[in-house]
């Protein structure tokens, strides 16, 4: 591959941040080199490439770096490969809201999710009353993205909170089955839950997914450093 | 409907940097709006919570009785919805990205610094906070030469998104080196900066939002006196 049109993605196997912008990319039909990051040892050019905050994931096109947030390089990718599929719509009140419901989910909905991952006791609770009021806060976002509350997804389809979304609670289940507690209920958050649901079954998607095991071997080693590691991603 | 029938108005506070972004870039596109005052300190009014459920927070637009919250979502839909020039995001995606990237630097790590500034519980904690104030100042300094290539702005000849979310906090950096008696913004130090400064501030679009660097003392006391629990300042 020449330096023309040159894609690279510097991220890390079991970061949320580094798979929604794979899964972009994938999408897009966008050819790229996945270069895997040793979070111990960061290479070098990641170094060079996001000086300010030194973390994966970064993109770089054309040897030019797009670094922090991913919502950022996300956005950046519909803008620079502009074919059919669409992360954001184009009326900008529609716009308006992905970026709102986005930011919600990222900064809000996940930042508090990690606190779930990384505490124990009565920090963890707190944590935990916060996530699932803030579910339900999104449950009621979505009834408006998802009016006949059947979301019916295929890879023709997907877009920017498609992905944020699944990328922060896909994996629900592996959180689960490692912390012993319900996040995505279905019963108080059935259009989340179905949501998540219908992403995981795309083809595209599965192969995508780390296996089960994998994740939860992941997740309970991150539980025991995980000061480190959320520093890192 | 034209989009110079709907009416356009602004839920803010006098205050608020973040109020500020929406009316520099309303004024940018040359767009009428109605301006209502949120009065911070008596509780939220029910314009507020109902058209701000999730944060409650303003910045509200309303473009008819359509409700757009957050500040640099509200400048991006401002730009896309009166689309002519001049532009607010640059046209290419490297260069929107890049003004995007600084834009939540400052929103998520820059400005909580200044806020730690104020209310800081010790003087480690305050100098750890005028530390990452100073750094991230030498890192915007940067940030400008590679941004602006020459030229006044940011954003090029003319303000644009980058110049906007960091200029809005210019009234409340001044009130932070006058409470803490600190230089933060200096000519010395960060030169570029500080002659943008004052372009930024005395920009048509800018200066009658801006509002008045003693003002914003004063009520800066107020706050600091009412989150440390004692009775204000008589003003």
């Amino acid at each position: 591959m020449g330096e023309e049109n040159k894609v690279i993605l510097h991220g890390m196997w079991a970061s949320p941040f580094s798979k929604r912008v794979e899964l972009a990319l994938r999408l897009k039909g966008v050819p790229f080199e996945y270069k895997e990051e040793d979070l111990r040892n960061k290479s070098s050019q990641l170094l060079h490439y996001n000086p300010v905050y030194k973390k994966v994931t970064v993109l770089v096109h054309n040897g030019r770096p797009i670094a922090e947030s991913s919502l950022i390089i996300l956005e950046y990718i519909d803008e620079t490969w502009k074919n059919s599929l669409q992360l954001l719509p184009e009326d900008p009140y529609k716009r308006a809201k992905v970026r709102f419901w986005t930011s919600f989910i990222e900064q809000q909905l996940f930042q508090t999710m990690i606190t779930v991952i990384k505490t124990d006791g009565e920090a963890q609770e707190k944590a935990i009353k916060e996530v699932l009021e803030k579910l339900e806060m999104l449950e009621e976002g979505m009834k408006e993205f998802f009016p006949d509350r059947n979301p019916s997804i295929d890879s023709e389809n997907l877009g920017l909170l498609d992905l944020v979304f699944f990328s922060s609670f896909g994996l629900h289940k592996v959180r689960e089955e490692v912390l012993g507690i319900q996040i995505i209920d279905p019963e108080k958050t059935p259009l989340l839950f179905s949501w998540v649901k219908a992403i995981n079954q795309l083809p595209l998607v599965k192969e995508l997914t780390p296996p089960h095991d994998k994740l939860v071997a992941f997740l309970k080693f991150i539980r025991e450093c995980s000061q480190v590691f959320f520093n890192l991603v | 409907m034209a989009e110079s029938d709907v009416k356009v108005k602004v839920l803010g506070s006098w205050s608020s940097p973040f109020v500020m972004r929406a009316m520099i870039a309303l004024n940018i596109k040359s767009v009428n709006y109605e301006y209502l005052e949120e009065r911070l300190w008596v509780g939220k009014s029910e314009l507020l919570l109902k058209s701000n459920p999730v944060h409650k927070k303003i910045p509200v637009l309303f473009h008819g009785d359509k409700p757009i919250c957050e500040s640099l979502i509200i400048v991006q839909y401002i730009d896309e919805v009166w689309s002519s020039t001049p532009s607010i995001l640059p046209s290419d995606p490297h260069e929107r990205a890049t003004a995007r990237f600084w834009a939540a630097y400052l929103d998520e790590k820059w400005f909580p610094s200044m806020r730690t500034i104020a209310i800081a519980q010790g003087e480690d904690a305050r100098k750890a906070a005028i530390a990452q104030l100073e750094e991230g100042l030498v890192l915007l300094e940067e940030a400008f030469g590679k941004c602006s290539k020459g030229k006044p702005f940011f954003g090029g000849d003319q303000i644009g998104y980058l110049d906007i979310a960091f200029g809005c906090f210019l009234g409340w950096l001044r009130v932070t080196e006058k409470m803490s008696g600190i230089n933060l913004l200096g000519e010395a130090k960060t030169p570029a900066l500080f002659k943008w400064a004052h372009r930024f501030c005395s920009d048509a679009y800018v200066k009658d939002v801006m509002p008045e660097t003693e003002k914003l003392a004063e009520f800066g006391k107020m706050i600091m006196a009412k989150m440390r629990g004692v009775a204000p300042p008589k003003s």
